[in-house]
């Protein structure tokens, strides 16, 4: 079986999971249970200065597929709500009977340099492995010129780290908010003040939905609503990108990264870990399935590196950043054509409809003479620009194939390409 | 469970209502969310054609997936008006669900159409009646039997804003959705409520206990009104033409069916204890359940050709099996004679010939039972048109019409099993009714038809 065990800034955890500082990781009862169910490691819920906020009620809503399945939940929860001496004791005894496990505590209180200094040192007291630095939260304490008040601006991103730097031992990890243009500036700002790692991606702001019987968004809270912070599957692809383009920025590449943003199985975790990610952080799935998910996850992930030979996680960390690049450099004579397997195909049409009305009438519609209700759909493939549509499609897995078609032209890209003016001689 | 050989109250009262109660659970709204949710929204959508009222399935089915089961419910009706009978009788396995894309991939199971579109129907809001009338033509049609086809043919004339009368043999309208239809199939008075909500049009006039043929001819009907729809079914039973057959004991399934479906105390039906059943239709497998149904402990389905040439589905011969019935192949009955408590059936074994047709053999055999019912096929009776001087021509027996229902005389058209098109089923009937009652509509607002001043 496949080594999961990890070693991110010098914390070692069993395997690469870590709880992210959510609900999960509010209090030592849940932390307990999911050590217990296998979790390698946990951030702890963000602690902040006494006295500690008020939580809304209703607190989360969901957006859901046409199906029934949670695409993503929205949540306008605060920081602990807990006085701090009350999680620091937990903290310090979670440690100490849990020695094996990555334990760290997310960080949020007032940008005042004293406030920084005087949490730091209760916390590193706990013997706690780390601190992460939560400068995402979107919802609440922006308002308390907290959480991504600050993530959203490089410079103050740099004075806080800067401070923690100053005033803890332990390894610190600017979290990431995910409310902004470009993942770099910030990413750079945590870099130039020292971080030692990275995680992102906090919450999205969002808003999950407008209940049509009473026109105000879910979930009200006495007739009104806030925007909320998302996550869950369908936050994914933006943490995806947002982690390659760190990994794959020269200035940046050497930044350790734990990545969260809607890990939902083995499969999320193996893609960010090749896209650079030294660890994972999960908090929806955890809260959709409870903590027994991870006996998936850890089997999953191993299985699926002993099928590819790569017996530790740092085997194929971040074997896909080197394909990440610009627009530009890829391969303009590189061509693909679907196929359409006819011994597969159900003769749905979804397929036709798809490359009829919106992409390059590519795809051909022939009643079958001899039943009534079919129709055979074919590639016309001097139509096809390889789009992939029809695949994305088609509801039969494996039907349409994209088939390289060798052109016989070399490869050639966009800074070399004849139709670019600019092109490099 | 009593053995006498005729008796009523073989069951208790629950076992009747379990018994009768609807064979096919109505959807709850989250399983036809789950189940909507399968539909691929295809472009082809095979379903829609294999629909013989072409109602757009797919469109229907999203919109149950988006809470809109309103919107859902009169696209069905849009095409088919009797959509909530048809939902529960339909053999949606030959229909739709048999071309639905779904049976070809892994899962091999189409979407439950027929299903939802019951769940469509039930849940959505009928009243006030969701289409309306344009204005009045001053046309006047007489639509000649309340059956599926008279009334798809007499609710889209009076859309069209025509005075329908509809003339009615029976004192209840319906036709075999009221006296035919497996009771487990159509349950409460959900065809009367059907009725109710079709006439809810307005312009709709009724005539009961009126007999064309023998109250009215259709040479005043075609006087007294612009146009004629006939919609009148099958009211010939086929006999068996053997010896004996005139016993008490030997009965047409149909009738026999149309007491049950009439019944207001199933216990109170006097029901055999043995029972045969001759036929290999969807008559012969409705009338063997039903006595099953109702406490017969021994019932035979004595079929002349193999269960392969039976008309009724596999799927139906399946139910019959699951009901506890028996089904014999090659077994043609030759003749009856009385016993004291009932009758005693002559079957003659058969086989296939040379040329594919069917041969008796020497083997023989006889069975016993208290009743038997014939069930071998209806066929039109020509009755109706004796005293008319012009009737429509006819062709293998049945009305002949065009693909728009159109009989032979110019005035008159026709619709449902009286016609020589399409197989004898609910939805066939009221997709004629809606395309003759197109046609009439296209007729009686022709300029021609306004100009002239022909009677
Ligand atoms: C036992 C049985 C079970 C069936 N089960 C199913 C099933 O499960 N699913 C399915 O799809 N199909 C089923 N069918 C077939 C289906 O019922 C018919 O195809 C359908 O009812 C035909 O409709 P119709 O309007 O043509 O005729 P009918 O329903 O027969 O209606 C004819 C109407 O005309 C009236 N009428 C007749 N003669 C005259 C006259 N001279 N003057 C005035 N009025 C007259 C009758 O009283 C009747 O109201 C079944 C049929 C039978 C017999
Ligand atoms: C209810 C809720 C509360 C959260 N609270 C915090 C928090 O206190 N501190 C923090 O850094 N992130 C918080 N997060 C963000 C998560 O740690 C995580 O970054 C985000 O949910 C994306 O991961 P996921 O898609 O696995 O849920 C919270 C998320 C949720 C759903
Ligand atoms: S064939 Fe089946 S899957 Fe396709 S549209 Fe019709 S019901 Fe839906």
């Amino acid at each position: 079986m496949a080594d999961l065990s990890t070693s991110f800034l010098g914390i070692h955890s069993p395997n690469p999971f870590w709880l992210a500082s959510a609900p999960p990781t509010d209090k030592a009862f849940n932390v307990y249970r999911a050590f217990e169910a296998g979790w390698g490691g946990a951030v702890w819920k963000t602690l902040g200065e006494d006295p500690p906020p008020v939580n809304a009620c209703s607190r989360y809503s969901v957006h859901r597929d046409i199906q029934g399945k949670v695409l993503g939940i929205n949540n306008i929860e605060l920081i602990t709500d807990r006085p701090l001496a009350v999680n620091l004791e937990e903290i310090r005894q979670t440690k100490k009977d849990w020695p094996d496990r990555a334990l760290l505590v997310s960080l949020m209180v007032p940008c005042e340099e004293s406030s920084w200094k005087s949490i730091l040192t209760q916390v590193e007291d706990t013997g706690c492995d780390g601190v992460e630095l939560n400068f995402g939260c979107p919802h609440g304490m922006p308002e308390r010129g907290m959480g991504a008040a600050v993530g959203q601006v490089p410079d103050y991103i740099e004075m806080v780290t800067g401070w923690c730097k100053q005033h803890t031992h332990v390894p610190v990890i600017v979290k990431l908010t995910p409310n902004i243009t470009d993942i770099l500036m910030p990413a750079q700002a945590a870099m130039n003040a020292g971080a030692d790692a990275v995680s992102l991606i906090n919450t999205l702001s969002s808003i999950s939905g407008i209940d049509l019987d009473t026109l105000s968004p879910y979930h009200a809270i006495d007739g009104q609503y806030t925007s909320g912070g998302y996550c869950g599957p369908a936050v994914k692809p933006i943490a995806l990108n947002m982690v390659g383009q760190i990994a794959r920025n020269p200035a940046t590449a050497t930044l350790p990264i734990s990545a969260i943003g809607g890990i939902s199985d083995w499969h999320d975790a193996a893609e960010f870990i090749a896209l650079g990610a030294g660890t994972v952080q999960v908090c929806t799935a955890a809260m959709l399935n409870g903590f027994k998910i991870i006996g998936d996850m850890t089997d999953g992930l191993s299985r699926w590196m002993d099928s590819k030979g790569y017996r530790t996680i740092d085997e194929f960390r971040g074997k896909a950043v080197p394909k990440l690049t610009d627009w530009k450099y890829l391969n303009l004579n590189y061509k693909t054509v679907a196929h359409i397997d006819q011994n597969t195909c159900i003769h749905c049409g979804r397929c036709f409809a798809a490359c009829e009305d919106t992409a390059h009438q590519a795809v051909s519609m022939t009643p079958l003479p001899d039943n009534l209700h079919q129709t055979q759909y074919t590639i016309i493939d001097e139509e096809c620009v390889g789009c992939n549509l029809c695949q994305i499609t088609c509801p039969i897995p494996d039907c349409i194939t994209m088939t390289e078609i060798d052109t016989g032209n070399s490869a050639i890209n966009w800074t070399q390409h004849p139709a670019n003016p600019f092109r490099e001689q | 469970m009593s053995n006498a050989p005729v008796a009523s109250n073989r069951l208790t009262p629950e076992q009747y209502q379990q018994n009768f109660a609807d064979i096919k659970p109505a959807l709850s709204h989250y399983q036809a969310k789950v189940e909507a949710a399968r539909c691929l929204y295809c472009e082809s959508a095979p379903c829609i054609s294999a629909c013989p009222t072409e109602i757009n399935i797919p469109s229907f089915i999203s919109r149950i997936a988006t809470d809109n089961i309103q919107g859902a419910a009169e696209t069905i009706l849009e095409s088919n008006i009797l959509g909530g009978s048809c939902a529960r009788v339909c053999p949606t396995e030959v229909l739709c669900e048999q071309a639905c894309v779904r049976h070809h991939s892994e899962e091999c199971k189409a979407v439950a159409i027929g299903s939802l579109q019951r769940f469509a129907i039930d849940n959505s809001t009928l009243h006030p009646h969701p289409f309306s009338r344009e204005a009045t033509s001053g046309k006047s049609v007489a639509v000649v039997g309340s059956g599926p086809a008279g009334l798809a043919c007499a609710h889209r004339l009076a859309r069209h804003g025509h005075n329908v009368t509809i003339i009615e043999s029976h004192s209840k309208p319906g036709g075999l959705n009221e006296y035919g239809i497996a009771a487990y199939k159509l349950v409460n008075d959900f065809a009367q409520r059907e009725i109710d909500f079709i006439t809810e049009i307005g312009g709709i006039d009724w005539s009961y206990e009126t007999s064309l043929g023998q109250t009215v001819t259709l040479d005043q009907l075609r006087s007294e009104f612009d146009a004629v729809f006939l919609g009148i079914g099958l009211q010939g039973h086929r006999r068996l033409n053997i010896s004996g057959e005139d016993s008490k004991h030997i009965q047409y399934a149909v009738d026999e069916i149309a007491h049950i479906r009439q019944s207001k105390q199933l216990s109170e039906l006097k029901v055999g204890n043995r029972i045969i059943v001759i036929g290999g239709g969807n008559t012969a497998i409705d009338i063997a359940c039903q006595m099953r149904r109702l406490g017969a402990t021994d019932v035979t389905i004595a079929y002349r050709r193999s269960t392969k040439q039976m008309s009724a589905t596999p799927h139906e011969q399946a139910f019959a099996r699951q009901n506890g019935v028996r089904i014999l192949e090659w077994s043609q009955p030759v003749a009856a004679e009385a016993t004291p408590e009932g009758v005693c059936i002559q079957f003659q074994k058969t086989a296939t010939d040379e040329q594919g047709g069917l041969k008796a053999t020497s083997e023989s055999f006889s069975l016993k039972a208290d009743m038997v019912y014939v069930a071998i096929g209806q066929y039109f009776l020509t009755d109706c048109f004796a005293n008319s001087q012009h009737p429509p021509d006819t062709s293998h027996g049945r009305i002949t019409v065009t693909p728009d229902n159109h009989t032979s005389l110019p005035d008159v058209w026709a619709g449902g099993d009286c016609v020589n098109k399409g197989e004898d089923l609910t939805v066939h009937a009221v997709q004629h009714g809606k395309i003759a009652a197109e046609s009439i509509h296209r007729f009686l607002t022709a300029p021609e038809q306004n100009n002239s001043q022909t009677d």
